[in-house]
């Protein structure tokens, strides 16, 4: 682009109107005019627009709507929809069938505990210098980038009568022969198994990056103090990544309300696997129960958003806030 | 005896580096033996799978590849591959020109409600995606652009707030004098966005690039929903329909599992470095 536009005079005048102040730097460019000056007001909803456009759209939008489907016994097609008052709301706590779906997710929170427990060891013990450091820390993330479904396909195979768990017990001398997928209790655990192997990696990472930023000197000075391994956990390590572990709290929390591919792939729901999640979708996208829907989806929002209030009032975030 | 003569520290310690080395490889283990089984499954012949012989036993022909072939061509693998890739392409140039141009209004410019925006985008972050999908489906559905590739490629863009404040992280890192000399030398707000501030954004790029590639690439809820038409499939929905057609076919089903994963694989062994720092930087803003 050319230096100086004639087609836009804002810039032009501004030129021409320079070099007779400029000798005292001005605390103010003189007045521009009124054109210019609306112009100027505009420049940055121009580039505001669309990203505003979008996130009303698709975030603002929708959370109204929801709001308000949440009180109708809407199907989600038909162009008439009934006001219902709470009945939706009613129907989430007493119908126990509805409700019983977050019992799944304690499953998943008891394995997202044992995750960032895993990962701050790993994570701790790597930031000492290790042979095949690297290797290891590739190894133990990977599972994270890994798609979905795949890994769904990946773990069918690995629980699978005669799969790789059954195989590998064998090899160890244990004929085991009982369907992992087949109870309630045991498919939760072996669902909510496959969520620690996928996202151990990504707290792992998040927890390393975190312990690098922690100076070095840190742990010298420890070390002549005659601090241990366990010391320079327990007060540099722990202390300095506290605002990243209570972020992979509430991550954690929040995931295991809203834990849907894995048990979709790979149970679709079944034998006692349905997910809030899952029941969501199907509610609304099989049985056309959308005003049902968005009442249930109303109260896993709300629960989150407490989840995440709670966590800042417990764990006050020292970081500089955005702007 | 030499034993003898070695301190008890140094024993300890020796003991205390070999538990650690133990425990990276049986976490090693479990990670990559489930991976491990279903590529040697991937090269097993139907006969071979129906003789019983277990999940650990080693492929007759290691470079049997007819399953791949059936993954890739039954599956219709090349036009995932296509959607997916087209998918991607608007998704992240979306994002990247989204994301910057609403940092740069954010950090550089005073103007009325400022202050309205910066809440609106904050508080956004706050509302899992999962939570208003059923509201999002009325809202996508409206704008005609259910089961076309406009609606995950429209919902990707414009609920990625994140890369928003990855971008305004960097842009407030750019010194503003850079944009008071551009403007005395006749640039407008239009030229400085996109001849000072995007070009120095390229970290941010890269990061944005990177963390929504991979999650796009892997995402299967959206296309889910909104793509139920067959010809459609990106390689998380294509990859799912296996279900149907291969049925207890764990040849071919683990043939197409290690294709989608095949890439992914990849593009970590190219680029670990930016990988690792692109999710922390994504995950903790």
């Amino acid at each position: 682009m050319p230096r100086t536009r004639t087609t836009d005079p804002s810039h032009a005048t501004e030129k021409a109107a320079r070099p007779p102040v400029a000798a005292p730097p001005p605390p103010m460019p003189r007045r521009a005019p009124r054109k210019v000056r609306l112009w100027r007001k505009l420049t940055p909803w121009l580039f505001l627009a669309a990203p505003l456009a979008l996130l009303i759209a698709f975030t603002y939008a929708p959370v109204a709507n929801m709001l308000a489907y949440s009180f109708t016994d809407w199907d989600g097609v038909s162009p008439e929809l009934r006001y219902t008052g709470p009945d939706n709301y009613i129907e989430i706590f007493t119908r126990p069938e509805l409700f019983q779906v977050f019992f799944v997710s304690g499953y998943y929170l008891a394995a997202s505990a044992l995750q960032i427990g895993v990962a701050l060891y790993f994570a701790t013990i790597l930031s000492f210098d290790l042979r095949f450091r690297n290797l290891f820390k590739g190894v133990l993330f990977f599972p994270y980038l890994i798609n979905g479904v795949a890994i769904g396909f990946v773990f069918l195979y690995f629980f699978q009568d005669g799969g790789t768990l059954d195989s590998l017990l064998a090899l160890l001398g244990h004929e085991s022969d009982r369907a992992w997928l087949g109870t309630s209790t045991s498919a939760n655990i072996s669902l909510s198994g496959v969520s620690v192997w996928r996202y151990t990696g990504l707290n792992f990472v998040l927890f390393l990056g975190a312990i690098q930023s922690i100076p070095g000197e840190l742990y010298e000075a420890a070390e002549l103090d005659g601090a241990n391994r366990w010391h320079q956990f327990r007060y540099i390590i722990a202390p300095g990544i506290r605002p990243v572990l209570s972020l992979s709290v509430i991550l954690s929390i929040s995931g295991s309300l809203s834990v849907f591919e894995i048990p979709y792939i790979m149970t679709g729901g079944a034998t006692g696997t349905e997910t809030f999640v899952i029941q969501t979708v199907k509610l609304a996208f099989q049985f056309n129960k959308t005003g049902l829907a968005s009442a249930a989806a109303v109260v896993l929002l709300l629960i989150i958003l407490a989840v995440t209030w709670l966590q800042r009032r417990l764990v006050p975030d020292d970081r500089a806030d955005l702007v | 005896m030499t034993t003898l003569t070695i301190p008890t520290p140094v024993i300890r310690r020796r003991v205390a580096r070999t538990l650690t080395y133990l425990s990276l490889v049986g976490a090693s283990v479990v990670v990559l033996l489930p991976l491990l089984v279903v590529l040697l499954t991937s090269l097993k012949t139907e006969e071979q799978m129906a003789d019983d012989s277990g999940a650990l036993t080693l492929p007759d022909n290691p470079l049997n590849l007819a399953n791949y072939a059936t993954a890739f061509r039954d599956g219709e693998m090349l036009a995932a591959f296509g959607n997916t890739a087209f998918i991607l392409a608007f998704a992240i140039t979306g994002t990247v020109l989204i994301g910057s141009m609403a940092a740069y209004a954010i950090d550089r410019f005073t103007f009325r409600f400022r202050k309205l925006v910066v809440a609106l985008f904050l508080v956004a972050t706050l509302v899992p995606g999962v939570t208003t999908q059923v509201a999002t489906f009325q809202i996508v559905d409206s704008f005609g652009m259910f089961d076309t590739l406009w609606a995950p490629i429209a919902l990707y863009t414009g609920t990625d707030i994140v890369s928003i404040y990855i971008f305004l992280q960097f842009v407030r890192s750019i010194p503003i004098s850079l944009d008071e000399s551009a403007r005395l030398d006749g640039a407008n707000a239009f030229t400085i966005y996109r001849k000072i501030i995007f070009p120095l954004l390229k970290p941010a790029v890269a990061t944005v690039v990177i963390v929504k590639g991979i999650t796009v690439y892997n995402d299967f809820y959206i296309p889910f929903l909104y793509m139920p038409s067959d010809d459609l499939g990106v390689i998380s929905t294509s990859l799912f329909r296996f279900k149907g057609p291969f049925g207890a076919h764990w040849e071919t089903i683990s043939a197409g599992a290690v294709l989608v994963i095949l890439p992914t694989l990849i593009v970590f062994l190219a680029l670990q470095r930016f990988i690792y720092n692109g999710f922390t930087r994504g995950a903790t803003k």
